[in-house]
């Protein structure tokens, strides 16, 4: 059975359609990648599915439930984590409090104004900062972190949430090219492990290639090609409008 | 019927004036994101220049005009040497230091007006030609409002084509939107700057000018017109000139109206339409969202428990403190009383303001209604004190779960502004409902239980509520509410996507900081035997600021060190000089300059250096 | 043409560049390599003055610039393209264009719209779209036409082809090759090795604020070691 089903999902921007009858599933444990040009509506598919975009029609449908229409808040409650194209943390606390925070909030301990944070839940945050490789660093702020650092700990962060679903919004943006496919095959072995269904969208086409089981291609908003590296790869429709040559981008 | 056509044509002419004021703000705003404060000062200045040089010139028309365009050069040159001399130190600053530091400017300026035109309102006298009237639908309606209703289309008109037809105007709005980026494209910033705050200096010094003829060059000017500049560019969206017209269409008309037919609750009505306004569109009428500042920002440093040795230098604090009535005199126990309730008030703005990342300009309101609050129940049921300070806090908890409920809609500018125009509805309240509270004179009598009035003993009473206060507050910052508090601040979409509810955490943290508050307000009015609206005023509001950014945001102990720092400094001043407005004014510019982490937050970067990775 | 010698800048207490150097020759399109945050866009920053370095020398043409201000830098003939775009959204192609405008220095053929249209012909049909409304690929070559307006002799590019689709990204490498063509010097921070090895001629690899390997790009094809080791290729 499928984690997440997106059925007919359309939206609009002062008459400009953004993305216009957008139907997909994840199973537990795929990595789905989306991938398209520039302004192809994969953010605004994202954005419907967290949370932050109302959908004018269509229904997203997590673990048979409907979470169509919801805030950010309430989705993140019903079991869904997010990475961001632009990390974002909680700078004025260490790498080990920002996980803490993520499992206060999990078991609904947060409107406690008197026990201290320090301590509680320490060792399980440990436990999940080792998992992404960060076990070292617990101590030190976030705001020290290099880049590829600040990234692993947002994934630490999502999964102190327990989510059934990961969505990553150009998780590798701005890495070098050595710590993308990194942090990705990271992700993937986590959600095999976890049965954690994930949906990123990416440019790098080395990562998308390597760790996606599933790739949709979106243009104007619409799905143009559904299928596995090597179908998107051969697709002519998707060299015209994305791929390219393959030049600049590794011979893909 | 009859009197609604001359209202509305009154409304029309104060709102040209209103959009002149607002236009230099937001074009001020957009440039240099500075909030200018004292950009009512400077229409101040230019209704004093201009009586200094209408009065001199021949009373035809065309010397008016000659008159109004030296005012105009003058102002623009004086803000040539505001932005020069201060502004342009402090761009690097963050946003609240800068608003600090235009208030210090606002200081100075109103001492130095005052020095140099005294404190006599000076009225222009009308010559025959202004005081011509036109007829209208067969009223009767006064010339020269006719002018200035004119004015205001005119000057947006111009406005509009400087912005959008020249190539000054393309730069300028190209460094509202990154300026970093129009400097690296070779454009000089600097003179960039400086003429955009000479323009809106100008405007302002305009404003001034064009209103002499119907009210007087006043000292009071100065805060009366930013309070209503701050609400109409809220109204109309920060940084819109489309939205600052009409938002002074619509308070400008609101305010004539109003005062026909709700005299006494005019502001309250300019700010219900505000609220409404903002619940609707969180940027205003024509705003958008803020961009995010496209400045490297070095991110928060982590909060730490206070080292060892500084819980140890507390302790001693501490126990001299409790000694002290021991050793010091009456009027030096009265001083330290004040540093006990200004540590509440110092807090508890910290509470909101540096975990909370909600900047109020108008934490005196919870003060003040705290203090009416025990200071009614005296008065009408002769509730003691214990009663009376019990009440405070209550009272302005639940106005703050009120006024919380759309205040954290917004943020940033909008909030800092918003809390400001609460504060002066607050105050117009107290000052205008004399019926209730007293209005200038205030509520008198109200003095602490007969067992807690001996001086000493009221002492330790309020030095009890401030440690016990200070403590709350610091152990609820570290337990999981305080950190998911810092979490929204820190980042917002992160806060939301780990399930935290981001609104009303910061209620909370309003309704906390708002009681606090006004616990340290009933305090005051027992020590002091009475309660009147200055406890409500901008100044006061603004103090708060101060000893929350004397001591700095970043640590806890902060606010405390600077409630002492500026209690004591402040005692000093007042004492010494009379002209402590001047002098405060520039120790606030100085101090913004020199220390933009405050003094509590140099010395923990002086300590740590070294020791942290 | 360019020259950097020795340079350490710092953000707060963290140390960016620590004795970064760098030569360029004239008409040379050299490509920074290295990971992030090892300190390609610090180097830029300083060397258009955004960044005020806390030791070290920059020459351009002969002359210290080291510590001038922006404008003054821009004016001498050094353009500056920022990652992630930053054109200005609520103005239009034209208005982004005329920001950029410097006059021509004496010799050169100045850049006008027009001539630009034809390098980045997709801008030339939306003359009046808002930056804002334009696809990441189009905000991109507007941000390279709006530095050109200001007729630089120098431009450093800061990540052209970060998140671009491929198709753009080739669209882009044959832009840059035309300006190469134009004689126009060219520094380029890039982690795209595929794009920068179709448009440069030699690359300086970063690590930690210093230069650990500096060579033509045959050379850097060539030294297997020096890849393995600071670009994991």
């Amino acid at each position: 059975m499928s984690v997440l089903v997106v059925q007919g999902l359309s939206k609009s921007f002062g008459g400009v359609q953004a993305v216009g009858d957008v139907s997909f599933a994840v199973a537990p444990g795929e990595m789905l990648a989306m991938i398209g040009p520039n302004g192809a509506g994969k953010s605004t598919c994202f954005n419907m599915v967290g949370g932050q975009l109302r959908p004018d029609a269509g229904s997203v449908v997590l673990d048979g439930r409907s979470i169509t229409g919801l805030g950010p808040r309430a989705i993140a409650r019903q079991g869904v984590g997010r990475t961001f194209q632009i990390t974002a943390t909680f700078g004025s606390m260490t790498v080990r409090e920002n996980v803490q925070m993520a499992l206060l909030s999990h078991r609904r301990e947060i409107w406690q104004f008197w026990r201290p944070v320090a301590g509680r839940y320490a060792g399980e945050a440990d436990a999940l900062l080792a998992q992404v490789g960060l076990e070292a660093q617990a101590e030190r702020a976030t705001g020290v972190l290099a880049y590829g650092d600040l990234k692993r700990l947002e994934l630490a962060i999502a999964l102190g949430n327990e989510p059934r679903l990961l969505l990553m919004d150009e998780p590798t943006a701005g890495m070098a090219p050595a710590e993308r496919v990194g942090l990705m095959q990271l992700t993937r072995r986590l959600a095999t492990e976890r049965g954690v269904a994930v949906l990123f969208t990416e440019h790098d086409m080395d990562v998308v290639f390597d760790v996606s089981d599933r790739i949709l291609v979106l243009n104007r908003g619409v799905l143009i090609a559904e299928g596995d590296g090597a179908s998107i790869r051969a697709n002519p429709a998707v060299r015209e409008i994305y791929l390219g040559t393959g030049a600049t981008s590794g011979g893909h | 019927m009859d009197s609604i056509i001359p209202q509305l044509l009154t409304g029309l002419a104060g709102a040209s004036s209103l959009f002149l004021v607002a236009s230099g703000l937001t074009i001020i705003f957009g440039v240099t994101r500075i909030v200018n404060f004292s950009h009512g000062s400077l229409m101040m200045l230019g209704a004093y220049i201009g009586w200094s040089i209408l009065t001199r010139l021949p009373r035809d028309p065309e010397w008016f005009i000659l008159g109004l365009v030296l005012t105009v050069l003058a102002i623009a040159l004086i803000g040539v040497v505001l932005e020069v001399v201060v502004l342009r130190r402090v761009y690097r600053a963050p946003e609240l230091f800068q608003l600090l530091a235009t208030f210090g400017v606002v200081l100075v300026l109103q001492d130095v007006t005052l020095w140099i035109w005294g404190a006599v309102e000076l009225p222009l006298p009308r010559p025959r030609w202004m005081r011509g009237f036109v007829e209208i639908m067969g009223n009767r309606f006064p010339f020269y409002d006719l002018i200035l209703i004119f004015v205001g289309p005119v000057v947006l008109g111009l406005l509009w084509l400087l912005m959008n037809r020249t190539r000054w105007g393309t730069l300028v709005r190209a460094a509202t939107l990154d300026r970093e980026m129009v400097a690296a494209l070779g454009v000089n910033q600097r003179t960039l700057f400086t003429s955009v705050f000479a323009l809106g200096a100008g405007l302002a010094g305009l404003g001034g000018a064009l209103s002499l003829p119907n009210s007087s060059a006043n000292l009071n000017i100065d805060l009366s017109i930013i309070t209503d500049a701050f609400v109409v560019v809220v109204v109309g969206g920060l940084g819109s000139l489309t939205g600052a017209f009409l938002a002074s269409l619509l308070i400008g008309i609101l305010q004539a109206f109003g005062i026909v037919l709700v005299p006494k609750i005019t502001l309250v009505l300019v700010f219900l339409v505000m609220a409404v306004v903002l619940v609707f569109r969180p940027n205003g009428l024509m705003g958008r969202p803020q961009a995010e500042a496209r400045e490297a920002t070095v991110a928060a440093p982590v909060i730490r428990a206070a080292p060892r040795e500084l819980r140890i230098l507390g302790l001693v604090a501490l126990a001299l403190a409790v000694a002290a009535p021991l050793v010091v005199g009456d009027y030096y126990l009265t001083v330290l009383t004040d540093a006990c309730v200004a540590i509440i008030f110092a807090t508890s703005l910290h509470f909101m303001m540096g975990p909370g990342g909600m900047a109020s300009f108008g934490h005196a309101a919870w003060f003040g209604i705290g203090a009416y609050a025990a200071g009614l129940l005296m008065q009408w049921i002769g509730a003691p004190m214990p009663v009376g300070m019990l009440a405070a806090p209550v009272a302005a908890g639940i106005v703050a779960a009120l006024f919380g409920w759309f205040v954290v809609r917004l943020s940033g500018v909008y909030l800092s502004m918003l809390t400001l125009a609460f504060a002066q509805i607050v105050w117009a309240i107290s000052f205008q409902w004399v019926e209730v509270t007293g209005g200038d004179n205030g509520l008198l009598g109200l003095w602490p239980s007969e067992w807690a009035r001996d001086p000493t003993i009221f002492y330790w009473i309020a030095l009890v509520l401030a440690v016990g206060v200070a403590l709350l507050l610091r152990r609820a910052l570290f337990a999981p509410y305080g950190y998911a508090l810092r979490a929204a601040r820190d980042s917002a979409t992160r806060a939301q996507s780990i399930g935290l509810d981001v609104k009303r955490l910061r209620i909370v943290a309003l309704v906390i900081a708002g009681a606090a508050c006004g616990l340290s307000g009933a305090i005051f009015s027992y020590s002091k035997g009475g309660i009147f609206p200055t406890y409500i005023s901008i100044p006061h509001s603004v103090e708060a600021l101060l000893m929350v950014l004397l001591g700095g945001l970043q640590t806890v102990a902060g606010p405390i060190i600077g409630a002492l720092v500026y209690t004591g400094l402040a005692d000093i001043l007042v004492r010494s000089t009379d002209l402590w407005r001047l002098v405060l004014g520039s120790v606030i510019v100085l101090l913004v300059v020199a220390f933009p982490e405050g003094i509590a937050g140099a010395a923990r970067r002086l300590w740590l250096r070294g020791r942290e990775a | 043409m360019l020259s950097v010698d020795g340079l350490n800048t710092h953000y707060g207490r963290a140390h960016i560049l620590q004795g970064m150097s760098l030569q360029m020759g004239r008409g040379e399109v050299r490509v920074l390599l290295g990971r992030n945050g090892a300190g390609k866009s610090t180097t830029m920053k300083s060397i258009i003055g955004l960044v005020r370095p806390t030791s070290g020398r920059i020459s351009f043409d002969g002359q210290e610039i080291a510590g001038e201000e922006p404008h003054r830098i821009a004016r001498r003939g050094l353009g500056y393209v920022p990652e992630d775009r930053r054109v200005f959204a609520d103005l239009t192609v034209m208005e982004n264009l005329e920001v950029g405008k410097q006059t021509a220095r004496g010799g050169m053929r100045g850049w006008t719209p027009e001539r630009l249209f034809e390098l980045f012909p997709n801008l030339g049909r939306m003359r009046d779209r808002p930056g804002g409304r334009m696809s990441g690929g189009e905000q991109q070559m507007l941000t390279i036409a709006r530095t050109l307006m200001g007729n630089p002799r120098l431009v450093l590019l800061d990540e052209p082809s970060e998140g671009l689709a491929p198709v753009i990204v080739e669209q882009m490498a044959k832009a840059i090759l035309a300006l190469k063509g134009e004689g126009l010097t060219i520094l380029l921070a890039e982690q795209n090795l595929h794009f920068a090895g179709g448009v440069a001629d030699s690359a300086t690899v970063v690590e930690k604020g210093r230069v650990v390997w500096s060579g033509t790009m045959a050379e850097l094809r060539a030294d297997e070691a020096a890849r393995t080791q600071y670009l994991a290729v």
